[in-house]
């Protein structure tokens, strides 16, 4: 019998994205890339971003190999990114990172973070209870901040 | 501490007697725990394996009665101290059937043991041109050390290819060596793999061209007899934490002219004749290359861990993991998404593996949640991963405390990772 716990980590929304992750491409226009690396279980995934003169992510895309928690949520995470400005892509980061990590997270809903793009990150939330896995979850959004800041390549570890 | 103080009273008629799994189990009090209210089935003793009460307890014993620093005072503790450790090591030499104890260094572990071969004997050894031969089926700890030597001193890196099932081709190895190879360093069994190496043959063939080898041994010792002067292994290391000792000691055994040829390692304590601000002269091996305050109470422990070793029999171990291995193997080829990685002939008690769409790490919280303890990533050995085109394996390594009830187990808790990925 599988337990909740892992029926909460491995809902179906992650399942699909894990297997069918959405912008699973390298697009030619991208402006901004980043290689994230989770030496520990080998994950590894390449975020690229286009961002405006405005500074507003038009299009964001990921390639690589890892985990169906690393894959879903680089999936979820580049749906949500578009038509986001930077600090707005920083804020959502900070809410996503929270939500993963801590039992209360009512301030999650911070200004200028969309209800609904919380709502669908909160399928990852089930890391939660799986401290070792945090890093699988957060991994695509530590690399979209370094592509953000210009640096090329980031570890977890 | 005298070899027969352990409780398993097997080796009187070892031939006569039958392996009593469940008896050597309440001998590791950590077996008996449950995780996530179920009974823990832990199948990562190649990561580390856990510790017999006697091990635990000769270590607080030790501490409790009998503890001070050692070769130092004239105090009766420094005495009572320094020769439970000298007692350790003359343990650790009877087990690989070292010549001396002098051949038997006490280290931080099997990586400090391959850096210190790599610092000493490498550096004043080996020079431009010169070729080190290591197999592609190393831990990163028997590549990383080479490498850095050969950066340092012009050498070449020279690789023996491993085949589909992760058999060291022999041939190809034999192509490999030429005068120019001053050293060899492969391992005795793969870690990541479960390979045997042949390397009485490899030892063999090195020494015709006047090359040395070094066996890294940690994945052998724990399930096999080992014979350094059969073998005429030139340098063998291993870890004291995967024979059911403690972490924070390791071996390195050296031939005793070949160790007191080589400079020391680190200086301070411990390791010097001598010292004068004009000069300072070193003692002979071991101590040369023992500098400062050993790790006097885990040496004591590897020394009761060997005994109680030697008190479940080697045979013993060897036939029950052996058993063991055929019937995980067996039934993981039953699960029609399983890829077994690393199938050769000769095996120790190690099965890795991925599972068709299902990405190592998913498998090992899957499975952890079961009570199920694996090992998933890539095994400290990257070269490993690329030549079977994966990111990362599952694996599950046996002891000989485990049981076909927690292979069982395992293979169940799979066929959750399977249900939950559909």
């Amino acid at each position: 019998m599988i337990a909740d716990d892992l029926r909460d980590l491995y809902q179906e929304v992650i399942l699909d994205h894990g297997k069918n992750p959405r912008n699973f491409r390298h697009p030619e226009n991208s402006n901004r890339h980043a290689m994230g690396n989770n030496p520990m279980c080998g994950d590894r995934l390449k975020i690229f971003l286009t961002v405006d003169d405005n500074g507003q992510i038009q299009d964001a895309a990921f390639e690589g190999a890892g985990c169906a928690i690393s894959v879903a949520s680089a999936s979820l995470m580049t749906q949500i990114l578009k038509g986001k400005t930077k600090k707005q892509a920083e804020k959502l980061f900070e809410s996503f990172h929270a939500m993963c990590t801590e039992d209360e997270h009512d301030h999650v809903e911070a200004d200028g973070v969309d209800p609904d793009d919380i709502e669908r990150l909160q399928v990852l939330s089930g890391v939660k209870e799986f401290p070792v896995r945090v890093k699988c979850a957060t991994l695509a959004w530590h690399t979209m901040q370094a592509a953000m800041n210009g640096e090329q390549k980031i570890s977890t570890e | 501490m005298s070899k027969t103080t352990n409780v398993v009273p097997i080796s009187a008629q070892q031939d006569a007697i039958e392996f009593d799994v469940e008896r050597v189990r309440a001998d590791f009090p950590i077996l008996s725990q449950e995780v996530y209210g179920k009974p823990l089935v832990y199948l990562d003793n190649a990561a580390s394996a856990q510790k017999p009460r006697a091990v635990i307890d000769a270590m607080s014993h030790v501490m409790e009665t009998g503890y001070s620093n050692v070769h130092r005072g004239v105090h009766r503790l420094s005495q009572v101290a320094t020769d439970a450790f000298e007692k350790a090591r003359n343990t650790t030499a009877a087990f690989i059937n070292a010549q001396s104890d002098n051949e038997i260094i006490f280290t931080r572990g099997a990586t400090e043991a391959i850096n210190l071969v790599a610092a000493t004997y490498g550096r004043k050894n080996i020079g431009a041109g010169d070729e080190i031969v290591v197999s592609h089926m190393e831990h990163h700890s028997n590549i990383v050390p080479w490498q850095m030597l050969c950066e340092e001193t012009g050498a070449v890196l020279k690789v023996v290819p491993i085949d589909d099932d992760g058999n060291f081709l022999f041939d190809e190895y034999e192509k490999l060596v030429s005068d120019k190879t001053k050293l060899v360093a492969v391992t005795h069994v793969s870690n990541a793999l479960g390979s045997v190496v042949p390397v009485k043959d490899v030892i063999d063939v090195a020494h015709r061209y006047g090359a040395v080898v070094l066996i890294d041994g940690c994945q052998a010792a724990p399930h096999m007899a080992v014979d350094v002067q059969n073998l005429d292994a030139d340098f063998y290391a291993f870890s004291g934490h995967k024979v059911y000792g403690p972490t924070g000691i390791g071996v390195l055994y050296g031939k005793e002219d070949l160790l007191n040829s080589m400079p020391p390692y680190q200086g301070g304590g411990e390791m010097i004749a001598s010292v004068s601000f004009e000069k300072s002269t070193y003692k002979k091996s071991p101590h040369r290359f023992e500098a400062g305050t050993p790790a006097i109470v885990e040496a004591i422990g590897l020394g009761a861990a060997i005994d109680y070793i030697n008190g479940v029999g080697l045979d013993h171990i060897s036939k029950h993991e052996q058993g063991l291995l055929k019937y995980a193997t067996e039934r993981m080829r039953g699960i029609n998404t399983i890829r077994l990685i690393g199938t050769a002939n000769d095996k120790a008690s190690i099965v890795s593996f991925v599972l068709e769409g299902v990405h190592a790490h998913d498998v090992g919280t899957i499975v952890d949640r079961a009570g199920v303890a694996i090992r998933v990533g890539h095994h400290c050995a990257e070269p490993v991963m690329q030549r079977f085109g994966v990111a990362a394996t599952a694996r599950a390594s046996f002891g000989f405390y485990n049981t076909r009830a927690e292979v069982d187990k395992l293979v169940e808790s799979l066929q959750e990772v399977k249900e939950l990925f559909g």
